[in-house]
């Protein structure tokens, strides 16, 4: 449960600081590593593979500080990895965001 | 297509004006070899080749495919809508002219690769992810995510031959990984969410038989076979160690190997799963991927022991060997994606280091492993190297390119 501890104290500090956003140029890399290289569990098109779908309709109802918390933490017992070091809280959420808005094409 | 005679007859009837016998003759002689020039021209748009040096590349963001020559290395032509062929494979036909290409939307293509065209393409799935052709090359079977389970089908036409759905415990249905083609007309595949291996046996028929083998552990996530077809080799996600089938002696089930590998150690996050189609084996010793460690793992086939560890530069996907055993080429996860490195298959050490660029996915050998083709996908390049000299032979365009498959492959079990 050790990976509980970043998730609360995440949590605590409001980390879904939802107005900040990646510059336009890192963006573009967002998008392009959503596609290429999430999209090599959950398919280049999000629609799922070893992992689920991600696109809009199969991630409805999820809140974004979820989405983003799993992206950072990954899913301890599944093949979900975490991303922190690789993304931080602000590419994390603005991830989220374009996940649960369809807003994915590369 | 009428034969010549047919044509020669046809020909010697539309002629209106009335002849002596002889003349008579000799016209149909010229309108007869006229006709089969005709014949010939139009057949001649597609070149008199053999296939044995043709790739198939594929073109992941793009739903299109390349075949490329690796005598020249040169790119042919491109084949285009094939769908979504993300993490997208392909079998050979035994006569190699055909690709059975599995698309990640469930599309099930077979392509013509001297005329550059689809031959026939059905969806048979939501989601795919790879495939195996039979012994005898009269049946293509396909693993499917969703719904789980493999499908087989008449390679003539992709008519339905048989549905095998991946159902577990109460009415559950696993995805289906690491399907391989035996020697027997059988398929041998891995149940991901069950923690299962089937056999399914066609050796009486278009009825499979299918024997499973339940609790060889958790996750198994992809598979391989040896190139003699004897030993099924699933690596698990879920667990560390290997789970082992021997098919000389399937009754004695599924037992596990290396099974201390990892023990008490601290993984890494996995950002790719390894591959383990490209079974690199070297004399008594197979060189397969670590799961989430920086290492290429070596397994004493004669004992199925741990042989060793190479330290590598990251994570590896593809871990292949050189048809002849000498060199192993590795590539790698995210974010290392941007280097190969040669292991020297002797002294089990890397000797080389290549940086082709970001997005290496796939490598692939020349039949006789003189030159290698390297996919980047970051570049849009296929970059072709000696294997001796480890110098860039060709440099070729591609969109987005993955996987390479070889026609040799159709010669190779469990390829």
């Amino acid at each position: 449960m050790q990976w509980l501890a970043p998730v609360i104290f995440s949590l605590a500090c409001g980390v879904a600081a939802a107005g900040a956003q990646p510059s336009p140029e890192r963006q573009a890399e967002l998008r392009y590593l959503l596609a290429q290289d999430c999209g090599s569990c959950h398919g280049l098109t999000l629609k799922g593979g070893l992992g689920p779908a991600l696109t809009a309709p199969a991630l409805a109802g999820k809140p974004a500080e979820f989405l983003q918390l799993t992206i950072l933490h990954g899913r301890p017992g599944t093949a979900m990895p975490p991303w922190r070091g690789i993304l931080n809280e602000e590419e994390s959420r603005w991830l989220a965001d374009r996940l649960l808005a369809g807003e994915t094409q590369p | 297509m009428s034969s010549p005679y047919e044509q020669h007859r046809h020909a010697a009837e539309r002629t209106p004006i009335p002849l002596r016998a002889e003349w008579g003759t000799v016209l149909a002689c010229i309108a007869m070899l006229l006709s089969l020039i005709v014949a010939g021209s139009a057949r001649a748009e597609i070149a008199v080749r053999g296939s044995g040096d043709l790739a198939l590349v594929v073109e992941r963001a793009n739903g299109s495919l390349l075949v490329v020559e690796t005598t020249g290395n040169s790119t042919l032509r491109r084949i285009e809508g094939l769908g979504d062929l993300s993490h997208a494979s392909a079998v050979i036909s035994r006569d190699q002219r055909y690709a059975f290409v599995f698309g990640r939307d469930g599309g099930l293509t077979k392509v013509d690769l001297l005329e550059g065209r689809i031959a026939a393409r059905v969806m048979q799935s939501g989601n795919s992810i790879g495939g195996a052709i039979s012994q005898d090359g009269r049946l293509v079977a396909v693993s499917n995510y969703e719904p789980g389970g493999v499908k087989v089908f008449n390679t003539q036409d992709l008519s339905l031959v048989a549905d095998i759905p991946a159902e577990f415990g109460a009415g559950q249905r696993s995805k289906v990984i690491g399907l391989v083609d035996a020697p027997g007309r059988r398929f041998v595949f891995s149940l991901w969410d069950a923690g299962e291996i089937w056999l399914a046996d066609f050796s009486a028929g278009d009825q499979p038989v299918v024997s499973k083998f339940t609790d060889v552990g958790r996750n198994p996530y992809d598979a391989l076979i040896t190139p003699d077809g004897r030993h099924y080799i699933a690596g698990l996600f879920g667990e560390d160690g290997m789970a082992l089938l021997d098919l000389w002696h399937p009754e004695r089930g599924v037992r596990r190997i290396l099974p201390d590998y990892g023990r008490g150690e601290q993984k890494m996050p996995v950002y790719k799963m390894p591959h383990l189609e490209g079974w690199a084996v070297a004399g008594n010793r197979a060189f397969v991927p670590a799961v989430g460690r920086n290492e290429v793992l070596v397994i004493d086939m004669n004992t199925w022991q741990e042989a060793g560890r190479i330290p590598v530069h990251g994570q590896p996907v593809f871990v292949m060997g050189r048809p002849d055993g000498r060199q192993v080429w590795v590539n790698f996860a995210f974010p290392n994606n941007d280097t190969v490195q040669v292991i020297d298959a002797e002294n089990l050490a890397v000797h080389d280091t290549l940086r082709p660029g970001k997005g290496v996915l796939h490598m692939e050998f020349e039949p006789r492993g003189e030159e290698v083709w390297i996919s980047v996908r970051d570049l849009d390049e296929l970059q072709v190297y000696d294997t001796a000299s480890l110098e860039r032979r060709a440099t070729l365009p591609a969109q987005k390119p993955s996987g390479i498959f070889m026609t040799a492959r159709a010669a190779r079990i469990g390829l």
